[in-house]
Protein backbone atom coordinates (compact mmCIF):
# COMPACT_ATOMS: atom_id res chain seq x y z
CA UNK A 1 0.00 0.00 0.00
CA UNK A 2 1.46 3.37 -1.03
CA UNK A 3 1.97 6.14 1.57
CA UNK A 4 -1.00 8.55 1.80
CA UNK A 5 -0.22 11.65 -0.23
CA UNK A 6 -1.93 14.74 -1.60
CA UNK A 7 -1.56 14.99 -5.37
CA UNK A 8 -3.98 17.91 -5.74
CA UNK A 9 -5.17 19.78 -2.63
CA UNK A 10 -8.79 20.60 -1.82
CA UNK A 11 -11.90 19.35 -0.04
CA UNK A 12 -14.64 17.21 -1.57
CA UNK A 13 -17.66 15.44 -0.14
CA UNK A 14 -20.03 12.88 -1.63
CA UNK A 15 -21.22 9.30 -1.61
CA UNK A 16 -18.34 6.94 -2.27
CA UNK A 17 -18.20 5.13 -5.61
CA UNK A 18 -15.78 2.26 -5.09
CA UNK A 19 -14.39 0.80 -8.33
CA UNK A 20 -13.00 -2.72 -8.14
CA UNK A 21 -10.71 -2.19 -11.16
CA UNK A 22 -8.50 0.55 -12.61
CA UNK A 23 -10.23 2.89 -15.07
CA UNK A 24 -9.02 4.97 -18.01
CA UNK A 25 -11.05 8.22 -18.02
CA UNK A 26 -10.56 8.46 -21.79
CA UNK A 27 -12.64 5.72 -23.34
CA UNK A 28 -13.94 4.90 -19.87
CA UNK A 29 -16.08 7.90 -18.88
CA UNK A 30 -18.47 9.96 -20.97
CA UNK A 31 -17.60 13.56 -19.97
CA UNK A 32 -21.01 14.88 -21.01
CA UNK A 33 -22.80 12.94 -18.23
CA UNK A 34 -20.14 11.26 -16.07
CA UNK A 35 -21.19 7.70 -16.93
CA UNK A 36 -18.72 4.78 -16.88
CA UNK A 37 -18.77 3.51 -20.48
CA UNK A 38 -15.83 1.05 -20.52
CA UNK A 39 -17.66 -2.12 -21.63
CA UNK A 40 -15.19 -4.40 -19.83
CA UNK A 41 -15.34 -2.53 -16.51
CA UNK A 42 -17.26 -4.28 -13.70
CA UNK A 43 -18.96 -0.97 -12.76
CA UNK A 44 -20.02 -0.06 -16.30
CA UNK A 45 -23.13 2.14 -16.15
CA UNK A 46 -22.26 3.73 -12.78
CA UNK A 47 -22.04 7.53 -12.72
CA UNK A 48 -19.02 9.35 -11.22
CA UNK A 49 -20.61 12.84 -11.01
CA UNK A 50 -20.52 14.25 -7.50
CA UNK A 51 -19.22 10.97 -6.05
CA UNK A 52 -15.99 10.40 -4.13
CA UNK A 53 -14.37 8.11 -6.66
CA UNK A 54 -12.27 5.40 -5.02
CA UNK A 55 -10.18 3.31 -7.44
CA UNK A 56 -6.98 1.25 -7.53
CA UNK A 57 -5.33 3.40 -10.23
CA UNK A 58 -5.80 5.17 -13.53
CA UNK A 59 -5.27 3.15 -16.67
CA UNK A 60 -4.22 3.39 -20.27
CA UNK A 61 -4.80 6.51 -22.24
CA UNK A 62 -2.74 9.68 -21.96
CA UNK A 63 -5.92 11.61 -22.84
CA UNK A 64 -7.44 10.90 -19.42
CA UNK A 65 -6.17 14.30 -18.21
CA UNK A 66 -8.28 15.97 -20.93
CA UNK A 67 -11.36 13.96 -20.02
CA UNK A 68 -11.09 14.84 -16.31
CA UNK A 69 -10.62 18.56 -17.15
CA UNK A 70 -13.61 18.35 -19.49
CA UNK A 71 -15.71 16.71 -16.71
CA UNK A 72 -14.72 19.59 -14.39
CA UNK A 73 -15.72 22.14 -17.04
CA UNK A 74 -19.01 20.41 -17.78
CA UNK A 75 -19.90 19.84 -14.11
CA UNK A 76 -19.85 16.04 -14.39
CA UNK A 77 -16.65 15.39 -12.40
CA UNK A 78 -16.38 13.33 -9.22
CA UNK A 79 -16.28 15.30 -5.93
CA UNK A 80 -12.85 13.83 -5.16
CA UNK A 81 -10.57 11.05 -6.42
CA UNK A 82 -8.96 8.58 -4.01
CA UNK A 83 -6.33 6.33 -5.61
CA UNK A 84 -4.42 3.37 -4.15
CA UNK A 85 -1.52 4.23 -6.48
CA UNK A 86 -0.45 7.73 -7.66
CA UNK A 87 -1.55 8.69 -11.18
CA UNK A 88 0.07 11.88 -12.51
CA UNK A 89 -2.25 11.93 -15.55
CA UNK A 90 -5.40 12.30 -13.42
CA UNK A 91 -3.67 14.83 -11.14
CA UNK A 92 -2.72 16.82 -14.24
CA UNK A 93 -6.37 17.06 -15.36
CA UNK A 94 -7.31 18.56 -11.98
CA UNK A 95 -4.32 20.96 -12.01
CA UNK A 96 -5.17 22.27 -15.48
CA UNK A 97 -8.88 22.68 -14.65
CA UNK A 98 -7.91 24.92 -11.72
CA UNK A 99 -5.75 27.04 -14.08
CA UNK A 100 -8.50 27.28 -16.70
CA UNK A 101 -11.74 27.44 -14.73
CA UNK A 102 -10.61 28.18 -11.17
CA UNK A 103 -12.30 24.92 -10.22
CA UNK A 104 -10.74 21.65 -9.12
CA UNK A 105 -11.15 18.57 -6.93
CA UNK A 106 -8.82 16.88 -4.47
CA UNK A 107 -6.83 13.95 -5.88
CA UNK A 108 -5.15 11.83 -3.23
CA UNK A 109 -3.38 8.55 -2.64
CA UNK A 110 -4.87 6.89 0.45
CA UNK A 111 -5.77 3.53 1.92
CA UNK A 112 -9.53 3.43 1.33
CA UNK A 113 -10.04 -0.33 1.71
CA UNK A 114 -12.55 0.26 4.53
CA UNK A 115 -14.66 2.71 2.53
CA UNK A 116 -18.05 1.19 1.63
CA UNK A 117 -19.74 2.02 -1.65
CA UNK A 118 -22.55 4.56 -1.26
CA UNK A 119 -21.47 5.87 2.16
CA UNK A 120 -21.01 9.67 2.41
CA UNK A 121 -17.37 10.59 2.92
CA UNK A 122 -15.24 13.73 2.91
CA UNK A 123 -11.75 14.06 1.47
CA UNK A 124 -9.64 16.86 2.99
CA UNK A 125 -6.28 17.20 1.31
CA UNK A 126 -3.60 19.79 1.86
CA UNK A 127 0.14 19.78 1.37
CA UNK A 128 1.34 17.27 3.93
CA UNK A 129 -2.01 15.91 5.11
CA UNK A 130 -4.70 13.63 3.72
CA UNK A 131 -7.92 12.79 5.53
CA UNK A 132 -10.52 10.45 4.08
CA UNK A 133 -13.41 10.06 6.54
CA UNK A 134 -16.93 10.90 7.50
CA UNK B 1 9.62 18.16 -1.73
CA UNK B 2 9.36 21.21 -3.99
CA UNK B 3 10.93 20.99 -7.45
CA UNK B 4 14.30 22.83 -7.57
CA UNK B 5 14.39 25.46 -10.31
CA UNK B 6 17.20 26.98 -12.39
CA UNK B 7 17.48 30.70 -13.19
CA UNK B 8 15.94 30.03 -16.60
CA UNK B 9 13.01 28.07 -15.10
CA UNK B 10 12.36 30.90 -12.64
CA UNK B 11 12.51 33.46 -15.40
CA UNK B 12 9.89 31.52 -17.41
CA UNK B 13 7.76 31.10 -14.30
CA UNK B 14 7.89 34.88 -13.68
CA UNK B 15 6.52 35.59 -17.12
CA UNK B 16 9.73 36.95 -18.70
CA UNK B 17 9.04 34.76 -21.76
CA UNK B 18 5.33 35.53 -21.96
CA UNK B 19 2.21 34.31 -20.24
CA UNK B 20 2.08 30.99 -22.05
CA UNK B 21 5.62 30.01 -21.02
CA UNK B 22 4.73 30.95 -17.43
CA UNK B 23 1.56 28.82 -17.50
CA UNK B 24 3.46 25.91 -19.09
CA UNK B 25 6.20 26.07 -16.44
CA UNK B 26 3.67 26.32 -13.61
CA UNK B 27 1.97 23.12 -14.81
CA UNK B 28 5.34 21.37 -15.25
CA UNK B 29 6.43 22.30 -11.73
CA UNK B 30 3.13 21.29 -10.09
CA UNK B 31 2.89 18.01 -11.97
CA UNK B 32 6.62 17.48 -11.33
CA UNK B 33 5.92 17.66 -7.60
CA UNK B 34 3.18 15.02 -7.99
CA UNK B 35 5.69 12.81 -9.82
CA UNK B 36 8.31 13.32 -7.11
CA UNK B 37 10.76 15.16 -9.40
CA UNK B 38 13.62 16.99 -7.71
CA UNK B 39 14.23 19.21 -10.73
CA UNK B 40 13.42 19.73 -14.42
CA UNK B 41 15.68 18.56 -17.27
CA UNK B 42 16.13 19.62 -20.90
CA UNK B 43 14.32 17.55 -23.51
CA UNK B 44 15.31 17.01 -27.14
CA UNK B 45 11.83 16.64 -28.65
CA UNK B 46 8.16 16.19 -27.85
CA UNK B 47 5.13 14.33 -29.18
CA UNK B 48 1.86 16.05 -28.34
CA UNK B 49 -1.51 14.34 -27.88
CA UNK B 50 -3.41 17.44 -26.70
CA UNK B 51 -4.36 18.32 -30.29
CA UNK B 52 -7.13 15.72 -30.15
CA UNK B 53 -10.52 17.28 -29.36
CA UNK B 54 -12.37 15.86 -26.35
CA UNK B 55 -14.51 18.88 -25.49
CA UNK B 56 -14.19 22.59 -24.79
CA UNK B 57 -11.62 22.27 -21.96
CA UNK B 58 -8.86 21.18 -24.34
CA UNK B 59 -9.79 23.85 -26.86
CA UNK B 60 -9.81 26.60 -24.21
CA UNK B 61 -6.40 25.45 -22.98
CA UNK B 62 -4.92 25.71 -26.49
CA UNK B 63 -6.53 29.13 -26.97
CA UNK B 64 -5.07 30.33 -23.66
CA UNK B 65 -1.61 29.18 -24.75
CA UNK B 66 -1.76 30.75 -28.22
CA UNK B 67 -3.10 34.06 -26.90
CA UNK B 68 -0.24 34.00 -24.36
CA UNK B 69 2.30 33.81 -27.20
CA UNK B 70 3.15 30.08 -27.01
CA UNK B 71 5.81 28.63 -29.33
CA UNK B 72 7.32 25.19 -28.93
CA UNK B 73 11.07 25.34 -28.31
CA UNK B 74 11.97 21.77 -29.39
CA UNK B 75 10.97 19.71 -32.47
CA UNK B 76 7.41 18.61 -31.76
CA UNK B 77 5.21 16.13 -33.64
CA UNK B 78 1.42 15.95 -33.34
CA UNK B 79 -0.71 12.93 -32.55
CA UNK B 80 -3.88 11.96 -34.38
CA UNK B 81 -6.81 14.34 -34.27
CA UNK B 82 -10.49 13.56 -34.59
CA UNK B 83 -10.62 14.34 -38.33
CA UNK B 84 -9.21 12.90 -41.52
CA UNK B 85 -8.14 16.14 -43.21
CA UNK B 86 -7.10 14.31 -46.38
CA UNK B 87 -10.48 12.55 -46.67
CA UNK B 88 -12.93 14.81 -44.76
CA UNK B 89 -15.99 13.33 -46.52
CA UNK B 90 -15.52 10.12 -44.51
CA UNK B 91 -16.32 11.66 -41.11
CA UNK B 92 -19.90 11.43 -39.82
CA UNK B 93 -19.49 13.38 -36.55
CA UNK B 94 -21.59 16.41 -35.63
CA UNK B 95 -20.56 19.63 -37.45
CA UNK B 96 -20.08 21.77 -34.29
CA UNK B 97 -17.62 19.29 -32.79
CA UNK B 98 -15.84 18.96 -36.14
CA UNK B 99 -15.38 22.73 -36.27
CA UNK B 100 -14.00 22.79 -32.72
CA UNK B 101 -11.71 19.88 -33.52
CA UNK B 102 -10.43 21.70 -36.60
CA UNK B 103 -9.83 24.88 -34.58
CA UNK B 104 -7.90 22.92 -31.94
CA UNK B 105 -5.69 21.34 -34.62
CA UNK B 106 -4.94 24.78 -36.09
CA UNK B 107 -3.96 26.15 -32.67
CA UNK B 108 -1.35 23.43 -32.14
CA UNK B 109 0.10 24.04 -35.59
CA UNK B 110 0.17 27.77 -34.77
CA UNK B 111 2.39 26.97 -31.78
CA UNK B 112 4.98 25.52 -34.18
CA UNK B 113 4.16 21.80 -33.88
CA UNK B 114 4.59 19.70 -37.05
CA UNK B 115 1.23 18.60 -38.50
CA UNK B 116 2.20 14.91 -38.57
CA UNK B 117 -1.20 13.71 -37.22
CA UNK B 118 0.04 10.28 -36.26
CA UNK B 119 -0.01 8.07 -33.18
CA UNK B 120 3.15 6.37 -34.51
CA UNK B 121 5.72 9.20 -34.69
CA UNK B 122 8.40 6.53 -34.27
CA UNK B 123 7.70 5.49 -37.88
CA UNK B 124 8.74 8.92 -39.19
CA UNK B 125 12.32 9.39 -40.42
CA UNK B 126 13.60 11.51 -37.53
CA UNK B 127 13.10 9.72 -34.26
CA UNK B 128 14.72 9.96 -30.82
CA UNK B 129 18.15 8.40 -30.32
CA UNK B 130 18.97 5.81 -27.67
CA UNK B 131 19.27 7.43 -24.25
CA UNK B 132 17.78 10.78 -25.36
CA UNK B 133 15.44 12.54 -22.90
CA UNK B 134 12.13 13.47 -24.54
CA UNK B 135 8.52 14.19 -23.53
CA UNK B 136 6.00 12.05 -25.39
CA UNK B 137 2.28 11.61 -24.92
CA UNK B 138 0.02 8.98 -26.59
CA UNK B 139 0.17 5.76 -24.63
CA UNK B 140 1.37 3.49 -27.46
CA UNK B 141 4.06 5.97 -28.56
CA UNK B 142 5.30 6.27 -24.97
CA UNK B 143 5.82 2.50 -24.69
CA UNK B 144 7.54 2.27 -28.07
CA UNK B 145 9.81 5.21 -27.32
CA UNK B 146 11.01 3.75 -24.02
CA UNK B 147 11.06 0.07 -24.92
CA UNK B 148 12.13 -0.13 -28.55
CA UNK B 149 14.04 3.12 -29.13
CA UNK B 150 15.54 3.26 -25.64
CA UNK B 151 14.83 6.99 -25.52
CA UNK B 152 13.38 8.20 -22.22
CA UNK B 153 9.93 9.59 -21.54
CA UNK B 154 7.41 9.36 -18.77
CA UNK B 155 3.74 8.64 -19.33
CA UNK B 156 2.85 12.21 -20.18
CA UNK B 157 -0.77 13.18 -20.64
CA UNK B 158 -2.60 15.85 -22.59
CA UNK B 159 -1.65 19.43 -21.50
CA UNK B 160 1.75 18.66 -19.94
CA UNK B 161 2.99 17.37 -23.32
CA UNK B 162 2.76 20.80 -24.94
CA UNK B 163 3.94 22.50 -21.72
CA UNK B 164 7.15 20.45 -21.95
CA UNK B 165 7.48 21.34 -25.65
CA UNK B 166 7.08 25.08 -24.91
CA UNK B 167 9.54 25.15 -22.00
CA UNK B 168 11.84 22.49 -23.50
CA UNK B 169 11.83 20.93 -20.03
CA UNK B 170 10.36 17.93 -18.25
CA UNK B 171 10.24 16.75 -14.61
CA UNK B 172 13.16 14.46 -13.75
CA UNK B 173 11.30 11.44 -12.39
CA UNK B 174 10.12 7.96 -13.31
CA UNK B 175 11.37 6.56 -16.60
CA UNK B 176 13.81 9.43 -17.16
CA UNK B 177 15.91 7.70 -14.45
CA UNK B 178 18.02 4.49 -14.82
CA UNK B 179 16.61 2.65 -11.81
CA UNK B 180 12.98 3.15 -12.74
CA UNK B 181 13.55 1.48 -16.12
CA UNK B 182 14.45 -1.89 -14.61
CA UNK B 183 12.05 -4.82 -14.95
CA UNK B 184 10.19 -5.76 -11.75
CA UNK B 185 8.39 -8.74 -13.27
CA UNK B 186 9.11 -11.45 -15.86
CA UNK B 187 6.52 -12.89 -18.25
CA UNK B 188 7.86 -16.06 -19.85
CA UNK B 189 6.22 -17.68 -22.89
CA UNK B 190 5.88 -21.41 -22.25
CA UNK B 191 4.49 -24.14 -24.50
CA UNK B 192 3.49 -21.69 -27.23
CA UNK B 193 4.02 -23.05 -30.76
CA UNK B 194 6.63 -21.67 -33.15
CA UNK B 195 3.90 -21.53 -35.77
CA UNK B 196 1.74 -19.23 -33.62
CA UNK B 197 4.70 -16.95 -32.86
CA UNK B 198 5.55 -16.80 -36.58
CA UNK B 199 2.16 -15.14 -37.21
CA UNK B 200 1.13 -11.60 -36.20
CA UNK B 201 -1.85 -12.71 -34.17
CA UNK B 202 -0.33 -13.46 -30.73
CA UNK B 203 1.56 -10.17 -30.26
CA UNK B 204 -1.34 -7.85 -29.39
CA UNK B 205 -2.81 -10.69 -27.32
CA UNK B 206 0.45 -11.00 -25.39
CA UNK B 207 0.34 -7.20 -24.92
CA UNK B 208 -3.15 -7.54 -23.45
CA UNK B 209 -1.80 -10.12 -20.94
CA UNK B 210 1.17 -7.82 -20.18
CA UNK B 211 -1.15 -4.88 -19.40
CA UNK B 212 -3.28 -7.01 -17.09
CA UNK B 213 -0.28 -8.51 -15.24
CA UNK B 214 2.03 -5.49 -15.07
CA UNK B 215 -0.47 -2.66 -14.47
CA UNK B 216 1.93 0.30 -14.16
CA UNK B 217 5.12 -1.76 -13.65
CA UNK B 218 7.99 -2.33 -16.09
CA UNK B 219 8.06 -6.01 -17.05
CA UNK B 220 10.41 -8.17 -19.13
CA UNK B 221 9.12 -10.72 -21.65
CA UNK B 222 11.13 -13.89 -22.23
CA UNK B 223 10.74 -16.43 -25.01
CA UNK B 224 9.95 -14.17 -27.97
CA UNK B 225 11.51 -15.15 -31.32
CA UNK B 226 14.89 -13.42 -31.77
CA UNK B 227 13.71 -11.79 -35.01
CA UNK B 228 10.65 -10.10 -33.44
CA UNK B 229 10.45 -6.83 -35.38
CA UNK B 230 9.22 -3.30 -34.66
CA UNK B 231 5.66 -3.86 -35.92
CA UNK B 232 5.15 -6.74 -33.50
CA UNK B 233 6.73 -4.84 -30.60
CA UNK B 234 4.42 -1.93 -31.47
CA UNK B 235 1.41 -4.29 -31.25
CA UNK B 236 2.50 -5.61 -27.83
CA UNK B 237 3.00 -2.08 -26.43
CA UNK B 238 -0.25 -0.60 -27.75
CA UNK B 239 -2.34 -3.39 -26.20
CA UNK B 240 -0.42 -3.29 -22.90
CA UNK B 241 -1.00 0.47 -22.63
CA UNK B 242 -4.75 -0.10 -23.08
CA UNK B 243 -5.50 -2.99 -20.71
CA UNK B 244 -2.88 -1.61 -18.30
CA UNK B 245 -0.83 1.55 -17.82
CA UNK B 246 2.37 0.08 -19.19
CA UNK B 247 4.89 2.75 -20.24
CA UNK B 248 7.84 0.44 -20.87
CA UNK B 249 8.63 -3.27 -21.29
CA UNK B 250 11.74 -5.24 -22.14
CA UNK B 251 11.83 -8.02 -24.74
CA UNK B 252 14.78 -10.16 -23.65
CA UNK B 253 17.48 -10.41 -26.31
CA UNK B 254 15.57 -7.96 -28.54
CA UNK B 255 15.03 -4.49 -27.05
CA UNK B 256 18.11 -2.33 -26.43
CA UNK B 257 18.11 -2.27 -22.63
CA UNK B 258 17.55 -6.02 -22.30
CA UNK B 259 20.40 -7.98 -23.90
CA UNK B 260 20.03 -10.34 -20.90
CA UNK B 261 17.57 -10.84 -18.05
CA UNK B 262 20.18 -9.47 -15.68
CA UNK B 263 20.56 -6.27 -17.71
CA UNK B 264 16.77 -5.84 -17.75
CA UNK B 265 16.29 -6.34 -14.01
CA UNK B 266 19.56 -4.79 -12.83
CA UNK B 267 20.31 -8.13 -11.18
CA UNK B 268 17.31 -8.12 -8.81
CA UNK B 269 15.15 -11.18 -8.26
CA UNK B 270 11.78 -10.67 -9.91
CA UNK B 271 8.49 -12.56 -9.82
CA UNK B 272 7.94 -14.80 -12.84
CA UNK B 273 4.66 -15.53 -14.61
CA UNK B 274 4.28 -18.27 -17.25
CA UNK B 275 2.25 -17.29 -20.32
CA UNK B 276 0.92 -20.48 -21.92
CA UNK B 277 -1.04 -21.09 -25.14
CA UNK B 278 -4.16 -21.50 -22.97
CA UNK B 279 -3.57 -18.08 -21.41
CA UNK B 280 -3.16 -16.53 -24.87
CA UNK B 281 -6.40 -18.16 -26.10
CA UNK B 282 -8.26 -16.80 -23.07
CA UNK B 283 -6.80 -13.32 -23.60
CA UNK B 284 -7.72 -13.44 -27.30
CA UNK B 285 -11.31 -14.23 -26.33
CA UNK B 286 -11.31 -11.39 -23.76
CA UNK B 287 -10.53 -9.00 -26.62
CA UNK B 288 -13.75 -9.97 -28.39
CA UNK B 289 -17.25 -8.82 -27.42
CA UNK B 290 -19.01 -10.85 -30.13
CA UNK B 291 -19.16 -14.60 -30.69
CA UNK B 292 -20.30 -16.43 -33.81
CA UNK B 293 -19.15 -15.71 -37.34
CA UNK B 294 -21.15 -12.59 -38.27
CA UNK B 295 -18.96 -9.82 -39.74
CA UNK B 296 -19.84 -6.19 -40.57
CA UNK B 297 -16.46 -4.66 -41.39
CA UNK B 298 -12.71 -4.95 -40.77
CA UNK B 299 -10.45 -2.26 -39.33
CA UNK B 300 -6.65 -2.59 -39.14
CA UNK B 301 -3.73 -0.19 -38.73
CA UNK B 302 -4.02 0.77 -35.04
CA UNK B 303 -1.51 2.14 -34.16
CA UNK B 304 -0.98 3.60 -37.64
CA UNK B 305 0.23 1.03 -40.16
CA UNK B 306 3.91 1.09 -41.07
CA UNK B 307 5.12 0.89 -44.68
CA UNK B 308 5.89 -2.81 -44.19
CA UNK B 309 2.36 -3.44 -42.90
CA UNK B 310 0.80 -1.59 -45.87
CA UNK B 311 2.92 -3.63 -48.28
CA UNK B 312 1.84 -6.86 -46.61
CA UNK B 313 -1.84 -5.86 -46.64
CA UNK B 314 -1.63 -4.83 -50.31
CA UNK B 315 -0.26 -8.28 -51.15
CA UNK B 316 -2.91 -10.12 -49.13
CA UNK B 317 -5.96 -8.25 -50.49
CA UNK B 318 -4.71 -8.57 -54.08
CA UNK B 319 -5.24 -12.34 -53.66
CA UNK B 320 -8.44 -12.19 -51.59
CA UNK B 321 -10.66 -9.21 -52.26
CA UNK B 322 -12.79 -8.02 -49.31
CA UNK B 323 -16.57 -8.22 -49.67
CA UNK B 324 -17.24 -6.21 -46.46
CA UNK B 325 -15.97 -2.64 -45.82
CA UNK B 326 -12.25 -2.78 -45.00
CA UNK B 327 -10.36 0.12 -43.41
CA UNK B 328 -6.67 0.69 -42.72
CA UNK B 329 -5.36 3.61 -40.65
CA UNK B 330 -1.99 5.15 -41.39
CA UNK B 331 -0.06 8.41 -41.21
CA UNK B 332 -0.13 10.88 -44.11
CA UNK B 333 3.69 10.67 -44.43
CA UNK B 334 3.55 6.87 -44.67
CA UNK B 335 0.68 7.14 -47.18
CA UNK B 336 2.77 9.45 -49.39
CA UNK B 337 5.62 6.93 -49.31
CA UNK B 338 3.23 4.03 -50.08
CA UNK B 339 1.80 5.99 -53.02
CA UNK B 340 5.25 6.23 -54.56
CA UNK B 341 5.51 2.45 -54.39
CA UNK B 342 2.03 1.94 -55.86
CA UNK B 343 0.70 -0.03 -52.91
CA UNK B 344 -2.03 2.57 -52.49
CA UNK B 345 -3.25 1.68 -56.01
CA UNK B 346 -3.42 -2.01 -55.09
CA UNK B 347 -5.26 -1.29 -51.84
CA UNK B 348 -7.74 0.99 -53.62
CA UNK B 349 -8.32 -1.59 -56.38
CA UNK B 350 -9.25 -4.12 -53.70
CA UNK B 351 -11.69 -1.64 -52.16
CA UNK B 352 -9.65 -0.94 -49.00
CA UNK B 353 -10.32 2.52 -47.56
CA UNK B 354 -7.23 4.28 -46.24
CA UNK B 355 -7.85 6.60 -43.28
CA UNK B 356 -5.18 9.15 -42.29
CA UNK B 357 -4.73 11.84 -39.60
CA UNK B 358 -7.17 10.17 -37.22
CA UNK B 359 -8.11 6.66 -36.15
CA UNK B 360 -11.27 4.68 -36.83
CA UNK B 361 -11.90 4.17 -33.11
CA UNK B 362 -12.00 7.95 -32.56
CA UNK B 363 -14.06 9.12 -35.46
CA UNK B 364 -17.31 7.62 -36.77
CA UNK B 365 -16.02 6.42 -40.15
CA UNK B 366 -16.53 2.66 -40.08
CA UNK B 367 -19.78 1.48 -41.74
CA UNK B 368 -20.44 -1.97 -40.34
CA UNK B 369 -24.20 -2.13 -40.88
CA UNK B 370 -24.74 -3.16 -37.28
CA UNK B 371 -22.45 -6.20 -37.58
CA UNK B 372 -19.31 -6.86 -35.52
CA UNK B 373 -16.02 -5.31 -36.60
CA UNK B 374 -12.93 -7.51 -36.82
CA UNK B 375 -9.54 -6.01 -35.98
CA UNK B 376 -5.94 -7.15 -35.62
CA UNK B 377 -5.33 -4.50 -32.94
CA UNK B 378 -5.61 -5.11 -29.21
CA UNK B 379 -6.04 -1.37 -28.69
CA UNK B 380 -8.87 -1.07 -31.22
CA UNK B 381 -10.60 -4.10 -29.71
CA UNK B 382 -10.25 -2.54 -26.26
CA UNK B 383 -11.63 0.94 -26.97
CA UNK B 384 -13.99 0.68 -29.96
CA UNK B 385 -16.96 -0.93 -28.14
CA UNK B 386 -17.26 2.07 -25.77
CA UNK B 387 -16.26 4.75 -28.29
CA UNK B 388 -18.31 3.58 -31.26
CA UNK B 389 -20.89 1.25 -29.76
CA UNK B 390 -19.81 -1.64 -32.01
CA UNK B 391 -19.17 -5.29 -31.20
CA UNK B 392 -15.61 -6.50 -31.90
CA UNK B 393 -13.85 -9.69 -32.93
CA UNK B 394 -10.09 -10.09 -32.77
CA UNK B 395 -7.90 -11.89 -35.33
CA UNK B 396 -4.46 -11.67 -36.94
CA UNK B 397 -4.06 -9.75 -40.21
CA UNK B 398 -4.34 -12.90 -42.33
CA UNK B 399 -7.50 -13.95 -40.48
CA UNK B 400 -8.88 -10.40 -40.98
CA UNK B 401 -8.27 -10.55 -44.74
CA UNK B 402 -9.61 -14.12 -45.07
CA UNK B 403 -12.72 -13.10 -43.10
CA UNK B 404 -13.27 -9.95 -45.16
CA UNK B 405 -13.09 -12.05 -48.35
CA UNK B 406 -15.50 -14.66 -46.98
CA UNK B 407 -17.91 -12.11 -45.50
CA UNK B 408 -17.87 -13.97 -42.18
CA UNK B 409 -15.35 -14.53 -39.38
CA UNK B 410 -12.84 -17.17 -40.48
CA UNK B 411 -10.31 -18.43 -37.98
CA UNK B 412 -7.43 -20.84 -37.99
CA UNK B 413 -8.07 -22.44 -34.60
CA UNK B 414 -5.15 -24.87 -35.07
CA UNK B 415 -2.76 -21.91 -34.92
CA UNK B 416 -3.61 -21.39 -31.25
CA UNK B 417 -3.07 -25.03 -30.17
CA UNK B 418 -0.60 -25.89 -27.43
CA UNK B 419 2.97 -25.98 -28.76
Amino acid sequence: MAEPRTLVAGTGRGAALVLSEALSFWGGINPSNGEVIDVRHPQRGANVSGRVLVLPSGRGSSSSSSVLAECLRAGTAPAAIVLAEADPILALGAIVARELFGRTIPVVVADARDVRDGVDITVRASEGSVDVGS
Amino acid sequence: MPVALTEADRSRLNGDHGEAAALATRILVETGAVMGAERLIDIASAHVDGCLYHGLAGLEFAERLVSGGARVSVPTTLNVSSMDLLHPERGRGDPASAENARRQMDLYVAMGCRPTWTCAPYQLPRRPAFGEQVAWAESNAIVFCNSVLGARTNRYGDFIDVCAAIAGRAPLAGLHLDDERRARLLLRLEGVSTRLMASDAPYPVLGHVLGKEAGTAVAAIGGLPADTGEDRLKAIGAAAASSGSVAMFHALGITPEAPTLEAATGGSEVAEIAVTAARLRAARDELATATGDALGAVSVGTPHASLAELERLAGLVAKRRPVVPFYVNTARDILAEAERRDWVGSLGAAGVEIVTDTCTYLTPIVEAGGGPVMTDSGKWAWYAPANLGVEVVFGGLEECVASAAAGRVVRDESLWADG
